[in-house]
C-alpha cells in the first residue's frame, strides 16, 4: 500500500504524518493487513499450555498490542485456534468439530510439545501431534512455551499472512504452511525463521 | 465350626505363631499404617466395621495389576491373585490412615462396590474399572470414565501396551 | 470446511454413549438419584420425589457444557438436564484429557518421574512432584537435609499462593469480574518469575526430586522474594474492595453450590471445599509433613459450605501463605540442598570430570537409574486442591511397578451433581469455578 505519507508505507510507518487522508493499494493488500492485525483466537486451552496462553492475554505480556486479546469462545467467530495442550483419544473427534465450526480464513497453532508431536507422552492415551487431525501452520515448541515464545509464534503467523504466503499456499495443497519457531528466550537475538518451500 | 476362639476386635490373640488379626482377617503395619486383607466375601464387612471404629472417609481406591510381579509378600493366608484393589481410609478424629487391599482373581474380576458406605467412591471405582477390567457389583454407572466409550482394552492392565509411536530419534531406545 | 464426512460422523464420535447424561425414561434408578445429586441415604419418599419430578420428560431439555467452553477451567463436560434456566440434574464426563501418566510412570526411572507428575495438577505443579519425591523417599528411606526441607515448603507454598491467585482471576471472570483476570495474572506472573529465577522454569519444573531439590537457591533469593511479599498485601486489599463486600458478588457466590459437612466427607471432597463446610481438616495441620510444624500459621475455616466461603478461604490462605514464607526467608537453614547419599542423588557436574566414581554414578542414574527396595507407600500432601496422595508400589526395580496418584479434583468433582441441582445455569458456573477443578489431576 502507499499513501501521501511522509515515511512511506503506513503499515510500517503508521497513519502519523500523513498530508492527505487517503493512501491507495492493492485490495489484497489491505485485507491481508486486516486479517493480521484483529486475528480473534478461539478458547482452545486444554492443559498447561493454556495457562501460558492466559498470560499472553494478560497485562504482563499483553496480546492485546496485537489485537488478539478477544477470545471467542465461540468458533464461528473466530479465526484462529491455538491448541494448548495435549489431544487425547476422547478430545481429538471435538477438536476437529470445532476446527470445523470456524469459517475460512482460519489458521492453527500447534502450542507446545504435547500439540506438536505428542511431547513426553508417547503412549496410547495422546493423538502424536494435532496435526494428524488439522492442518497446523506454525508450530510452537516448549513444555510450555513461554508467553514471548507463543506471541513469536504469533507475530511470525502474521508476518506469513501478511505477505500472502500461508492464504496461497493453502489453496495448492490444502495443508498448513508448516513453520517452525524456535523457543526464545528474553534478551536473545531475533531468531531469522526461513519456511520450508 | 469347631473350637476355634472368635477373632478378636483388634490386634493379635494371645498365642504362639498366630497372625495378628483386626476385624477376623489378617493385618500387617507398613510404615506406620495398619494393612488389612480381607478377602472379597468379607470385603465390605471389613470396611463397614472400620467406618464405624472412626475410618469414615476413605482418601482414595485404586487397583494394582501383579501380573509381572506375582511374588510380592503377603502375610499367611493370603493368596496371592493377579488384581488387587487398594483402599486407603482415613480417620479424621485419630489422624490415623489405613489400608484395605483385597486380592481379586484374573479370570474372575468382579468385586462388591464400596458406594453405599462411602459414595465418594464413586469415580475412582469407575477409574479401576475403565483401567483394569474389574468390574464393581452394585455399582450405579460403571461406565468408563477417561477412555471414550467404544475403547477395547484396559490400558493399565500390564499386558497392554504402552503404545509407543517409533520416533526417529538418535537417542537412548525405550526400555521396552 | 473440506471434511469427508458429513456432520452425522462428527455426531457420533463426540458421543460418549452411555457415559453421558441419558433422557429419565433410560436411567436407571440410582444413577437418576446420583445425577440429581443424592448423597445420603433418603427415605423412600425423598427418594422417589427425587427422582419423579417432572412428570413428562418434553418439559425438561438435556444440555451440553463443553468440553470446549469458555469457562477456563480445562476440559471439563457437564451434561446439565434444564427445566427452564433450573437445573435439575447434571453429570460430568470427564476423560478429555486422559494421557496415559500412571502408565508412563510405570516406564520412567524415579528420577525421571517427577517430569510426568508434574504436569498432572499444572497450576500447583510443585506439590506433585513433592508428593513423589517423599513417597519415594520413604520407601527408601532417607532423610533429607534441613535445607532441602525448607526450600521445598518455601517453593509450595509460594506455589499455594500462585495457584490460588490464578483461582481468584478464573473465578472472578467465571461470575463477570473480568478484571480479576487481569489482576489475579498480574500477581501469578511475579511469583512465576521468582520461580524462573530459582528453578529455571515457570512452570513443570521438574525441581524438587528424590533426596532434595535439584539446586540450590540463587544469590538475592530473598530480596525478590521479599518484594514480591511487601507488593501482595495491598493488592489483597484491592480484592477485598472489589470483591468481598460487593452486593453483586455476594449475591453470586452466597448458597451458591452449598454442600454439608457430612456430605463433603462422605463424597470425599477435601481442601478448600470440605473447610468451606466447616471442618477444620488441613493435612499441614492435623498431620505435618515437611516442617509445617515448626512455622506459624492459621487454617483458614468457613461456615456455610458455598462458593463465596471457598473464594474467601483461597483468599485468605494466600495471607497465610505468605505468612509462611516469610518465616521460610528468615528461618531458611545453611547446609546441603540435596542428600549426599551417592546412590541417589547425581554429583556435582564439575566433579565427573575428575573423578571416575563420579562419573559411573552418573551414568547409572541417568540410564539405569537407582533402585528402590520393596514395598508400598502412601503418601500425601495438602495441595491448593486438597488432598494429594501418591500410592508406589515398588518390585525393588528402578522404576515404579506401579504409581497412582489421588488426584483431589477427581475425588471433588464428585460433589457437582449435588452443588448444581435446584440452582440456575449461572450457579452452576460459579459452583463449578468454586470447586477449582484442574482437568490435568482429574484424568491424569
Amino acid at each position: 500500500m502507499t499513501g501521501q505519507s511522509v515515511d512511506g508505507d503506513p503499515r510500517e510507518h503508521g497513519l502519523g504524518g500523513m498530508p492527505h487522508n487517503f493512501f491507495t493499494g492493492t485490495l489484497e493488500d489491505v485485507v491481508r493487513w486486516a486479517r493480521q492485525n484483529s486475528m480473534w483466537p478461539a478458547t482452545f486451552g486444554l492443559a498447561c499450555c493454556a495457562l501460558e496462553m492466559m498470560a499472553m492475554g494478560a497485562a504482563h505480556y499483553d496480546v492485546a498490542r496485537f489485537g488478539m486479546e478477544v477470545f471467542r469462545a465461540s468458533p464461528r467467530q473466530a479465526d484462529l485456534m491455538i491448541v494448548a495442550g495435549r489431544v487425547s483419544q476422547k478430545m481429538a473427534p471435538v477438536l476437529r468439530q470445532v476446527y470445523d465450526q470456524m469459517m475460512e480464513p482460519k489458521w492453527v497453532i500447534s502450542m507446545g510439545v504435547c500439540a506438536s508431536t505428542g511431547g513426553m507422552f508417547n503412549n496410547y492415551a495422546l493423538v502424536q501431534g494435532v496435526d494428524q487431525i488439522v492442518p497446523v501452520d506454525v508450530y510452537v515448541p516448549g513444555c510450555p512455551p513461554n508467553p514471548q515464545t507463543l506471541l513469536h509464534g504469533i507475530i511470525t503467523l502474521h508476518d506469513l499472512i501478511r505477505t500472502g504466503d500461508i492464504v496461497s499456499r493453502r489453496e495448492h495443497t490444502g495443508a498448513g504452511a508448516e513453520v517452525h519457531v524456535e523457543a526464545s528466550t528474553p534478551g536473545e537475538q531475533p531468531v531469522a525463521i526461513t519456511s520450508s518451500r | 465350626m469347631t473350637d476355634a476362639d472368635p477373632p478378636a476386635e483388634h490386634e493379635s490373640v494371645p498365642e504362639e505363631n498366630v497372625l495378628p488379626m483386626r476385624h477376623g482377617v489378617p493385618v500387617t503395619e507398613e510404615r506406620g499404617v495398619a494393612v488389612l486383607f480381607p478377602t472379597r466375601e468379607r470385603y465390605v464387612e471389613v470396611v463397614r466395621a472400620l467406618y464405624d471404629e472412626g475410618f469414615r472417609f476413605c482418601a482414595d481406591l485404586t487397583a494394582v495389576d501383579y501380573l509381572t510381579h506375582p511374588g510380592r509378600a503377603l502375610p499367611e493366608g493370603v493368596e496371592p491373585e493377579r488384581f488387587e484393589v487398594v483402599v486407603q481410609l482415613l480417620s479424621h478424629e485419630d489422624r490415623t490412615r489405613c489400608r484395605v487391599r483385597v486380592q481379586i482373581p484374573h479370570d474372575d474380576p468382579v468385586i462388591p462396590t464400596l458406594w453405599p458406605v462411602h459414595p465418594g467412591t464413586e469415580a475412582p471405582e469407575r477409574e479401576a474399572f475403565d483401567m483394569f477390567g474389574i468390574r464393581f457389583d452394585g455399582h450405579p454407572d460403571l461406565t468408563r470414565i477417561l477412555m471414550p466409550e467404544d475403547w477395547d482394552g484396559y490400558p493399565l492392565r500390564k499386558d497392554y501396551a504402552v503404545g509407543r509411536i517409533p520416533v526417529q530419534f538418535k537417542g537412548v531406545p525405550p526400555p521396552r | 470446511m473440506t471434511t469427508t464426512h458429513g456432520p452425522e460422523w462428527l455426531r457420533a464420535e463426540t458421543d460418549e454413549g452411555r457415559q453421558e447424561l441419558t433422557d429419565r425414561r433410560d436411567t436407571p434408578p440410582h444413577e437418576l438419584l446420583r445425577e440429581t445429586g443424592a448423597v445420603l441415604r433418603m427415605s423412600e419418599a425423598e427418594a422417589a420425589r427425587l427422582s419423579e419430578e417432572p412428570a413428562a420428560s418434553d418439559e425438561t431439555m438435556i444440555i451440553n457444557m463443553g468440553p470446549q467452553h469458555p469457562s477456563t477451567h480445562g476440559v471439563l463436560r457437564v451434561m446439565l438436564e434444564l427445566r427452564g434456566e433450573e437445573v435439575l440434574r447434571s453429570k460430568p464426563v470427564i476423560g478429555y484429557l486422559h494421557t496415559g501418566m500412571e502408565k508412563t510412570g510405570e516406564d520412567l526411572t524415579y528420577l525421571q518421574g517427577p517430569t510426568n507428575v508434574t504436569r498432572m495438577d499444572y497450576a500447583a505443579p510443585f506439590f506433585n512432584e513433592l508428593v513423589y519425591c517423599m513417597a519415594v523417599e520413604e520407601l527408601i528411606g532417607l532423610e533429607l537435609p534441613p535445607r532441602a526441607v525448607w526450600m521445598r515448603m518455601l517453593l509450595c507454598e509460594l506455589n499455594r499462593m500462585s495457584s490460588h491467585f490464578l483461582f481468584q482471576a478464573t473465578n472472578g471472570m467465571d461470575i463477570g469480574a473480568i478484571s480479576m483476570m487481569l489482576y489475579g495474572w498480574r500477581e501469578r506472573d511475579e511469583i512465576l518469575q521468582v520461580f524462573e529465577k530459582i528453578t529455571g522454569l515457570r512452570m513443570n519444573h521438574n525441581f524438587i526430586r528424590v533426596g532434595g531439590v535439584a539446586a540450590d537457591l540463587p544469590d538475592g533469593w530473598e530480596d525478590d522474594v521479599l518484594r514480591m511479599l511487601d507488593a501482595f498485601p495491598p493488592r489483597l486489599d484491592e480484592y477485598d474492595d472489589l470483591l468481598t463486600g460487593q452486593p453483586i458478588w455476594r449475591e453470586r457466590t452466597q448458597d451458591v453450590g452449598v454442600i454439608t459437612a457430612e456430605e463433603a466427607v462422605a463424597l470425599g471432597a477435601t481442601g478448600p471445599i470440605l473447610r468451606s463446610t466447616g471442618v477444620p481438616w488441613d493435612l499441614r495441620r492435623t498431620m505435618p509433613y515437611l516442617a509445617y510444624d515448626e512455622v506459624d500459621f492459621d487454617v483458614v475455616v468457613g461456615s456455610y459450605g458455598d462458593a463465596f466461603d471457598r473464594y474467601a478461604i483461597r483468599l485468605n490462605e494466600i495471607r497465610e501463605s505468605m505468612k509462611i514464607v516469610r518465616q521460610c526467608v528468615e528461618r531458611m537453614p545453611t547446609g546441603d540442598y540435596r542428600v549426599q547419599d551417592k546412590k541417589v542423588t547425581p554429583p556435582p557436574r564439575s566433579r565427573i570430570d575428575e573423578s571416575m566414581e563420579a562419573l559411573i554414578h552418573h551414568f547409572k542414574l541417568f540410564t539405569e537409574g537407582f533402585k528402590v527396595p520393596e514395598g508400598e507407600v502412601y503418601t500425601v500432601v495438602e495441595s491448593p486442591r486438597g488432598e494429594l496422595g501418591c500410592y508406589i508400589v515398588s518390585d525393588g526395580g528402578p522404576r515404579p511397578y506401579r504409581m497412582h496418584i489421588r488426584g483431589p479434583s477427581f475425588v471433588n468433582l464428585q460433589t457437582l451433581p449435588h452443588m448444581l441441582r435446584g440452582g440456575l445455569v449461572a450457579d452452576a458456573v460459579a459452583a463449578i469455578s468454586s470447586v477449582d477443578p484442574i482437568m490435568g489431576e482429574v484424568d491424569r
